[in-house]
C-alpha cells in the first residue's frame, strides 16, 4: 500500500513525471478522506459488536435504522451539492460536513444505549452525504481535462486505504483490550478531528464559478437547467440502468460462502480483499480512462462486475475463485467509482458540479438500492446460483446496449 | 495566516492528534495489562461432575473475563469454576460444550466448536459473523447455533442472522433457510426470511425456532426429516423448551413503536395459554430452564460495557425476579 501512496507525492521517482500533475490540492482531499475513513470504518466494524457485547441488545433494530439513512442520505447529498453551487463555497460546505460526522464522535463518547447510538450513526451519515459531492467539486476544480479521471483515482485510492485500515485497527485495539470500545472511539475522533483542520489549513477555498470569469463580469448564479447537458442525461440514464443490476457485494459473498469454506472461513472480512484490490486499481484504471475515454472505461469496467458474477456462479468453489472474484469487484469499483464523479464534473459548467456528481451519484445510489432489494426476491424465488445467473445474463445484454449508447459520451478530443 | 504557517499549525495538530490517540491507547492497554494477575493454570474443560450445574460466561472485569465457568445449581452464590476456555456464548450438556466464539486478532473471524471434559475440541465450523445463540439438546446429540450475518455485507442485506443445525455424529441438518416455511399452512417465499434461536425436545427431529418475515416474527416447530418449518404462534423470538416438554418459554415483543421491548412469556403447549412474567426490563436473551418452574437469563449491568448478571424468574410469574449469578452471561444447566 504504500509503493502506491508514495507514487502519489511529489518526490516519487521513476513514474512521477505522469502522475505529479495531479493536484496537490487532491492528494490533500484524499488524505483527509483517508484520515475519515479510518475515523467512521474502525467504529463501523466494530459496532455490531459493540451493539450486542456490550450494550447487550440484538443488532435487529440496526438494519432498519440502515434502510432509513440510505433515503435520508441520498436527500442530503442533493441538498450538498446544491449548497456547493448555489454559494460557489464547495470547500466550507465540505467542511461543514466533515465536521459533523466529527461532532457525531465526541457525541459517540458519552452515548449509552441504543438510540444515542443509532442517533450519532445517522448524524455522521448526514455529515457524508452531505461532504462527498462537494468534495467531488474541488477534485473537478482542482484538475484539468487530461488528468480528471486519474486524481479521482488518486482520491479514491487513499479514500479506499482508509477504508480498509479502519477496522483492522479497531480489530487490533480489541485484540488487545476486549471491551476497549471506549479507546476505538477516542482514536476515531482523533482521525476525524485531524481530517477537519487538515481541510480547513491545506486545502484552498476555491470559488469554482467565480475562477471562470473575467474581473468585472456579473456574478452568474446557479441554475437546475445547467444540468440540461444532453450528455449527463445520457450518462444518468446509463449508469441508472446499469446500477440497478448491481446487486450489492454481500450476496456476491453469501454465494462464495456457501461453496468454499475459505470463503466461509473469511466472510466477514472479504470486503477487506475488495477494498485492498479497489485502492490498488483506482489509479492504473483512471489513467487508461483519461487515456480511452472515461465513459468507454466506466461502461467496461461493469464487464469485470460480470466476471465476478460468472465466477460466483461457478460450480466449484475454492481459494483461487474466491480471490478472482474479490479481484474482479475491486477492479470494477476502480473503473466505476472515481470515473462516474469525473463524467459528471466533465458534463457540467463550472460552477455547477457539485449539483451534477450529486445527481449522477444519487442515481447510482438509488439505482443499487432498487437493485439489492429486487434481487433479494429474485434470491428466494429463483434460488442463489440461478439468481445470480439471470442478473449476469441481464447484465450481459444491458453492457452491450450500453457500450453502443456510451459513444456520444466518449469525446474525440480525450481518444487521440 | 500565511501558506508556511498554516503549514506548520497542520503538522502540530497532526502530531498532537495522532500522539494523542496513541497516548491513550498505549495506557489502557499498559492499565489493562498491569491489571491481569499472573495467569492462573485453569482447567482446559469443565471436567467430571456429578451433581447439576450452571454453566456459564464469567464476565466479571479481570483476567478471567470471558471465559466459561460453573457454579453448582443449588449454591450459585459459591465460588465459581472457571475454565481456560473462551467463549461469547455458550451451551453445555453432560460431556459437551458448544461454544460460540469471535476469534479476536487484526483479522477477526467467528467460530462454534464442539469441546469435550477435557478441553479437547471435537469439531469446529466457522460463522458469518457474530455469536448469537447456542444450544445443545438434552441427550448432547444436536448442536444449533445461531450467528448474525456481518462484515460490509451488513449495509446491503440489512439485518440477517444465520441458523445451523449439526449432529454429534457429524450429520450437517444445515442452515434453516434451506427448510420450508409454512406460515398458517401456507409455504412462504418471503425474500426477507430470516431464523434465530433453536431449541430442542426430547425427540431429536423437533425442535423449535424463530421464524421471521416482513417485521413479524413466529414461534416454529422444525422437523429434521421433513425439512419443514410450521408456524405455532405469533410474536415470539429465542423459544427454550422447558425440561418436561409440556411448555415453552420465549422473549416476546411488547413494543407498539419501532424499537423492541421484550418480555418474558411462557406458553403452555397442552393448554395453549400464554402467561406474560412480571419482569418489566428489556430482555433480550434465550432463557434456560434451571428447573420445572424456574427460568435465567441475562440482563447488562448498566454501569459496567460487556458486563451482565443472570437472573432467576418464577416460570408462572408468581413473584418477582432475583438476581441468581453476578458478573455472568449466557447461563445452561447441565444435568448429568
Amino acid at each position: 500500500m504504500y509503493i502506491s501512496f508514495d507514487r502519489t507525492s511529489s518526490a516519487a521517482p521513476a513514474r512521477s513525471g505522469a502522475v505529479s500533475r495531479v493536484s496537490s490540492t487532491v492528494v490533500i482531499l484524499g488524505i483527509v478522506s483517508l484520515l475519515t475513513d479510518v475515523s467512521s470504518e474502525s467504529v463501523a466494524a466494530i459496532l455490531p459488536l459493540y451493539i450486542t457485547s456490550a450494550l447487550g441488545l440484538s443488532t435487529i433494530a440496526f438494519g432498519f435504522i440502515d434502510g432509513l439513512y440510505q433515503g435520508v442520505s441520498a436527500i442530503v447529498r442533493i441538498g450538498g451539492g446544491w449548497a456547493s453551487d448555489r454559494t460557489d463555497q464547495p470547500k466550507w460546505v465540505a467542511l461543514l460536513g466533515y465536521g459533523v460526522s466529527a461532532l457525531a464522535r465526541v457525541w459517540l463518547l458519552v452515548a449509552t444505549g441504543f438510540a444515542a447510538v443509532a442517533a450519532v450513526i445517522t448524524v455522521d451519515r448526514l455529515g457524508k452525504g452531505l461532504r462527498t459531492a462537494p468534495r467531488d467539486a474541488l477534485i473537478t476544480a482542482s484538475s484539468d481535462g487530461s488528468n480528471l479521471a486519474r486524481s479521482f483515482g488518486v482520491h479514491r485510492m487513499l479514500d479506499t486505504i482508509g477504508a480498509a485500515f479502519g477496522p483492522l485497527l479497531a480489530f487490533l485495539i480489541l485484540s488487545m483490550l476486549p471491551t476497549g470500545y471506549d479507546v476505538i472511539f477516542v482514536v476515531s475522533l482523533c482521525f476525524a478531528v485531524l481530517g477537519v483542520v487538515l481541510l480547513a489549513l491545506l486545502v484552498p477555498a476555491r470559488r469554482p464559478r467565480a475562477e471562470r470569469l473575467p474581473a468585472g463580469a456579473a456574478r452568474p448564479t446557479f441554475r437546475w437547467r445547467n444540468l440540461a447537458d444532453p450528455r449527463l442525461r445520457r450518462l444518468m440514464l446509463l449508469a441508472g440502468v446499469l446500477a440497478v443490476l448491481t446487486v450489492g457485494d454481500g450476496f456476491i459473498y453469501l454465494v462464495l460462502q456457501d461453496r468454499s469454506s475459505f470463503a466461509a472461513q473469511w466472510f466477514p472480512l472479504l470486503y477487506v480483499g475488495t477494498n485492498v484490490a479497489f485502492f490498488v486499481f483506482a489509479i492504473p484504471l483512471g489513467r487508461v480512462a483519461d487515456r480511452f475515454g472515461r465513459a468507454r472505461v466506466f461502461v467496461i469496467g461493469h464487464i469485470a462486475l460480470l466476471g465476478a458474477y460468472a465466477v460466483a456462479a461457478l460450480p466449484t468453489g475454492g481459494i483461487v475463485v474466491t480471490i478472482t472474484c474479490l479481484v474482479l469487484l475491486g477492479a470494477f469499483y476502480a473503473a466505476t467509482d472515481g470515473v462516474l464523479a469525473a463524467l459528471a464534473g466533465e458534463f457540467t459548467p463550472a460552477g455547477n458540479t457539485a449539483s451534477g456528481i450529486a445527481a449522477a451519484q444519487t442515481v447510482v445510489a438509488v439505482g443499487r438500492l432498487i437493485g439489492a432489494t429486487g434481487f433479494g426476491f429474485l434470491w428466494f424465488a429463483a434460488g442463489r446460483e440461478a439468481a445470480v445467473v439471470i442478473v449476469a445474463a441481464a447484465l450481459a445484454v444491458a453492457i452491450a446496449a450500453a457500450l453502443v449508447l456510451v459513444r456520444p459520451l466518449v469525446a474525440p478530443k480525450v481518444v487521440a | 495566516m500565511n501558506g508556511r504557517m498554516r503549514a506548520i499549525t497542520a503538522l502540530i495538530a497532526t502530531v498532537l492528534l495522532l500522539g494523542g490517540a496513541a497516548t491513550y491507547g498505549v495506557t489502557a492497554v499498559v492499565g489493562a495489562i498491569s491489571q491481569r494477575s499472573a495467569a492462573s493454570a485453569l482447567p482446559a474443560g469443565i471436567g467430571e461432575h456429578n451433581a447439576e450445574r450452571v454453566v456459564f460466561r464469567n464476565t466479571a472485569a479481570g483476567a478471567d473475563y470471558g471465559l466459561v465457568a460453573s457454579v453448582p445449581a443449588e449454591r450459585p452464590a459459591a465460588q465459581r469454576d472457571v475454565t481456560g476456555v473462551p467463549c461469547d456464548r455458550v451451551a453445555a450438556a453432560d460431556h459437551a460444550l458448544l461454544c460460540l466464539r469471535i476469534d479476536r486478532g487484526i483479522l477477526t473471524t467467528f467460530s462454534a466448536s464442539v469441546i469435550d471434559d477435557a478441553g479437547t475440541v471435537v469439531a469446529t465450523w466457522p460463522l458469518p459473523g457474530l455469536p448469537s445463540r447456542a444450544r445443545i439438546s438434552a441427550d448432547g446429540e444436536l448442536f444449533g447455533f445461531t450467528s448474525f450475518v456481518t462484515g460490509e455485507a451488513y449495509a446491503t442485506i440489512g439485518f440477517s442472522t444465520a441458523a445451523r443445525i449439526v449432529g454429534a455424529d457429524g450429520a450437517d441438518h444445515g442452515n434453516l433457510e434451506s427448510f420450508t416455511l409454512l406460515i398458517d399452512g401456507q409455504e412462504s417465499m418471503a425474500a426477507d426470511r430470516n431464523y434465530w434461536g433453536v431449541t430442542f425436545t426430547d425427540d431429536d427431529n423437533i425442535f423449535y425456532a424463530t421464524a421471521a418475515t416482513g417485521g413479524r416474527t413466529w414461534l416454529v416447530r422444525g422437523d429434521i426429516s421433513a425439512r419443514t418449518l410450521t408456524t405455532v404462534r405469533q410474536t415470539a423470538e429465542c423459544p427454550s423448551v422447558s425440561p418436561d416438554g409440556s411448555r415453552i418459554a420465549y422473549k416476546k415483543n411488547i413494543s407498539t413503536t419501532a424499537s423492541a421491548h421484550w418480555s418474558i412469556a411462557v406458553l403452555d403447549l397442552t393448554e395453549g395459554v400464554e402467561t406474560v412474567l412480571p419482569d418489566t426490563r428489556n430482555i433480550d436473551d434465550q432463557v434456560e430452564w434451571l428447573d420445572e418452574s424456574t427460568l435465567l437469563y441475562a440482563v447488562p449491568r448498566t454501569d459496567a460495557v460487556g458486563d451482565s448478571d443472570v437472573w432467576s424468574l418464577d416460570a408462572d410469574g408468581s413473584a418477582p425476579s432475583e438476581l441468581f449469578i453476578e458478573h455472568a452471561s449466557s447461563p445452561t444447566v447441565v444435568r448429568p
